[in-house]
């Protein structure tokens, strides 16, 4: 019988893999922002898990709302990324050093 | 029951290695194909859990525009990739450590979840049965009522992100002919011609 601990079994390992996934590709921004939808991805599934394994609608329209600015998100940051590669060339997130942040 | 299980194993499975090969596949165009795959799969698993509709969005909203938007930026920036993948090696030790530890944390919390009994009577929004009201039904008639506000408040931020991406990307070349309106509609004879009498047999 498939319960709730094995959803939310995945959506663990997926959000896991969304970390792994930042910290092994450290220069490259594209995959960086494909784990971040990959974490988002994996909140979903469990907001979606116990939204319905308690009967209740309210974790489903959250996830919607998740879904709105992951994909406002991703726009906005490959835009950056569109700009930033023009200007410099590279999208080496390393070199990011403009503000001396 | 069976066949349910059996579906579960098999998106689940699907996602996670679609996962594992969205941050390591070596080419970032074979990345965005996974990741449109582990789309795929936890839309299955949003069916499997009864949303359909989120699982609908899922596909639409993600592989339909994300994902494709990936895969235009992957595709037209001209980047050496194989450059991006020095220094892979030596982050996955310590990637592999906070990796496992988390994921260990998360399934030792998660994969033994117990709901309380006084959860029931916390619930905001009864999901009705299935059999008396669909998904996208149920979740339409709770959106625009109780949570009309925050659907507008999701527009204007998807509006929001629209007009930040254009600005951000729109950019003025310098050098290159366009057609001004202006200029062609206020044009009037007498600036542009100019009649002259010459005398026959000698030129300007």
């Amino acid at each position: 019988m498939i319960g709730l601990g094995h959803y939310l079994t995945v959506a663990a390992i997926l959000f896991t893999l969304g970390i792994f996934g930042i910290f092994l590709n450290r220069k490259n921004v594209i995959i960086i922002l494909m784990s971040i939808e990959l974490m988002l991805l994996a909140v979903n599934i469990n907001l979606v898990a116990f939204s319905t394994h308690l009967h209740d609608l309210v974790g489903q329209i959250f996830a919607l709302f998740v879904l709105t600015v992951a994909a406002a998100e991703a726009a906005i940051g490959l835009a950056i990324l569109v700009v930033y590669f023009r200007n410099r060339g590279s999208i080496a997130v390393e070199d990011i050093n403009l503000m001396k942040g | 029951m069976i066949i349910q299980a059996i579906a579960f194993y098999m998106f689940a499975a699907f996602a996670v290695l679609a996962g594992v090969m969205v941050v390591s596949a070596r080419n970032p165009v074979h990345s965005v194909l996974w990741l449109i795959m582990a789309f795929f799969n936890s839309a299955g698993l949003f069916v499997l859990m009864g949303a359909e509709f989120l699982a609908m969005i899922l596909v639409v909203v993600y592989v339909g525009a994300v994902a494709v938007l990936f895969l235009f930026v992957v595709m037209m920036l001209d980047i050496n990739f194989s450059e991006m993948r020095e220094g892979f090696m030596c982050y996955m030790p310590i990637g592999a450590l906070v990796g496992i530890i988390l994921a260990a944390e998360l399934i030792l919390i998660f994969g033994s979840w117990v709901v309380a009994p006084e959860a029931a009577s916390a619930i905001l929004a009864p999901a009705p049965a299935p059999e008396t009201m669909t998904n996208t039904r149920a979740l339409g008639q709770l959106i625009y009522t109780d949570y009309v506000y925050l659907f507008q408040a999701a527009g204007m931020i998807l509006l929001i992100a629209m007009i930040g991406a254009i600005v951000l990307t729109l950019r003025q070349r310098e050098g290159v002919r366009r057609q001004r309106i202006g200029d062609q509609v206020s044009r009037r004879r007498e600036d542009v011609i100019e009649v002259k009498d010459i005398a026959s047999g000698s030129g300007i």
